[in-house]
């Protein structure tokens, strides 16, 4: 570990980073669609109207599509914490497994039997249980998302745990603590109500195709207005989550919320940026102006606010989280050169503990075990070269977060207006915005997967916020074999999308089983 | 038509909905054999060949396991 590849941390992370990417790309059409089928089947129990059961069973076959090609996807990224993060795996290996085991037993065994049901058991079952099991199954993939966050959001703010020297493990010390944090809570309200939003540009897009190639109209204005109520709830949620989850942010991790907003100098009163171009080659200490323009949102002084409540309260920019010495609730802030002594200081405790443990020298150990509880919040910090390594990559977590914003924005307009106008039908005839429609599907999953890239990349160089660097999380392993296996999942990933594409596409011009079409359409 | 179908009332009658289900496959079919492949490359190459776990594959006990990660974590210079 002296001599640590860099680029073994670099293709690591890009193979996590592929990883996560793609299987991000099955799970929120998964729980968004899965929320807009129980829907139209639960209308469909309701009113006992047949159009619904073929628009039901049309949008399930997708979702089954999705489900099919994406499952167990997330299981590849738990090979890659054992094989190229095992010291991170050993680290947090008690907090992260109560979650995922309860996500694998509960969620995974819900999902499984009811799926079943929800695919074969059409006549088979009543009317209600076959809704029961549709609900049950999209509910089983909205609790293993619940857990998976729950993990994630630990590594975000890494609460309810103490640092056990003996067995070098984060222990559990209040589950309610880590399951029901802040960061947790506005974490998975806002991933799953957000994808919400993605699976109704998902159902508007290929209605929009449908009305496009004047086919199945009927079908198409049904499931656009389902698409745009849960579209524009979704979006509407999602922008008072996103709100609570970026006040979280300033709040357990400024330097996360200073990179999404390219500040390096902070203050009082600071405006929060619509958008901006920043500067290329800006570096933390040089002279360069951050941007070449900036564009701030209407509301003065808004990041303040959004940081602290206040409209007036302080935020602190790169420069000075770096130098430290600005007031805080805690006191004065430290310079992250005082936080890697200390992270120094507790690694060396952690050293001494070791030793006087084998030694069987307890007033050593009492000692060590003192000087590692008083510092372990810096721990992390001592595997920092230089403060600058304390910095995420500005230009991506600044661009990740405002593209995200603007294309939510872009949703809240969209919903509502493609609402109005297939209301009384008229979006059949506007071609342009069915050009639309079909538009925001894929800008529906760059606004998804930009979250994640500002959450994940703002919080680097961190795998566990303060507590482990990813340079610390690595194992002591060959660059080559990760590049290998790198190459592989390119491979594997692809065959997997395209065959996604393929088969959903051959479904969508099928379109809804043709039984009783022409009836019907008489009938709506 | 729901009264003309044979509606499931045991546990027998569940495991035929499985049975039927996969016996009747249409659209599925293709997605049955996708997920088995992908099964089977994951678990049978992947995790046996390329993703043995770091610290299983070096050690026995626990005690060995955090005795090594301490070492990693106690070398200070990283770079």
């Amino acid at each position: 570990m002296n001599q640590i590849d860099m680029s073994l941390i670099d293709w690591s992370r890009a193979q996590f980073a592929l990883t996560a990417i793609v299987h991000w790309l099955f799970v929120p059409l998964t729980l968004g669609l899965g929320l807009i089928v129980c829907i139209m089947e639960s209308i469909y129990v309701k009113t006992g109207a047949e159009k619904w059961l073929r628009t039901t069973k049309f949008w399930m076959k997708l979702f089954g599509i999705n489900f099919a090609i994406g499952v167990a996807t997330g299981i590849i990224l738990e090979f890659e914490f054992g094989t190229n993060w095992s010291n991170y795996s050993w680290f947090v290996g008690d907090i992260f497994g109560a979650p995922l085991a309860i996500e694998g037993i509960v969620a995974f065994f819900l999902e499984a039997t009811f799926i079943a049901v929800m695919f074969f058991g059409w006549d088979k079952v009543s009317k209600k249980f076959h809704l029961a099991s549709t609900w049950l199954t999209v509910g089983g993939a909205t609790l293993s998302a619940l857990w998976i966050l729950i993990a994630n959001a630990w590594m975000q703010y890494p609460a309810g745990m103490s640092f056990n020297p003996d067995t070098v493990r984060s222990e559990m010390t209040d589950f309610w603590a880590v399951a029901l944090s802040p960061v947790a809570t506005n974490k998975f309200f806002h991933t799953v109500i957000s994808s919400w939003t993605l699976g109704a540009a998902f159902v508007l897009g290929v209605s929009a195709w449908f009305l496009l190639k004047k086919r199945e109209r009927t079908f198409s204005l049904d499931s656009i207005k389902i698409a745009c109520i849960v579209g524009f709830v979704g979006v509407v949620c999602s922008w008072v989550t996103g709100d609570g989850s970026a006040h979280q942010v300033a709040q357990k991790q400024p330097m996360k919320l200073a990179a999404m907003e390219g500040l390096y100098e902070g203050g009082t009163g600071v405006d929060l940026l619509a958008m901006g171009v920043l500067t290329p080659g800006k570096q933390y200490g040089d002279s360069k102006d951050p941007f070449i323009f900036k564009i701030p949102v209407p509301i003065p002084n808004f990041l303040s606010y959004l940081a602290n409540r206040q409209f007036d309260s302080y935020v602190p920019g790169i420069n000075n989280l770096v130098n430290g010495g600005y007031d805080t609730p805690q006191g004065k802030a430290l310079s992250i050169e005082e936080k890697i002594e200390r992270g120094k200081l507790a690694i060396g405790a952690l050293a001494d503990y070791s030793r006087a443990k084998k030694a069987n020298n307890e007033p050593a150990k009492v000692e060590a075990k003192k000087i590692l509880d008083e510092n372990f919040a810096h721990f992390g910090y001592g595997y920092l070269k230089s403060p600058a390594d304390a910095i995420p990559n500005v230009p991506l977590v600044f661009y990740s977060f405002h593209i995200m914003v603007i294309l939510g924005g872009f949703f809240l307009i969209l919903f509502p207006v493609v609402w109005f106008y297939s209301k009384k039908d008229k979006i059949s005839k506007m071609k342009w915005l069915q050009w639309i429609c079909i538009l925001s599907v894929p800008l529906a999953y760059v606004t998804s997967q930009a979250g994640w890239v500002v959450a994940e990349v703002g919080r680097q160089p961190w795998a566990i916020q303060d507590i482990l660097p990813v340079n610390a999380a690595i194992s002591n392993i060959n660059a080559a074999s990760v590049q290998l296996t790198f190459f592989v999942f390119l491979i594997l990933f692809a065959v997997l999308i395209t065959a996604e594409l393929k088969i959903m596409f051959k479904q969508i011009k099928i379109g809804p089983e043709n039984k009783d079409v022409k009836n019907e359409e008489k009938l709506s | 038509m729901e009264n003309s179908i044979k509606k499931i009332s045991s546990f027998r009658d569940f495991i035929y909905l499985y049975i039927d289900g996969f016996k009747n496959l249409t659209w599925g079919k293709p997605l049955w054999i996708i997920i088995l492949l992908k099964l089977f490359i994951m678990f049978a190459i992947l995790k046996v060949f390329f993703f043995p776990n770091f610290l299983n594959s070096r050690f026995d006990t626990n005690e060995e396991k955090s005795e090594y990660v301490s070492k990693e974590l106690t070398k200070t210079h990283i770079y």
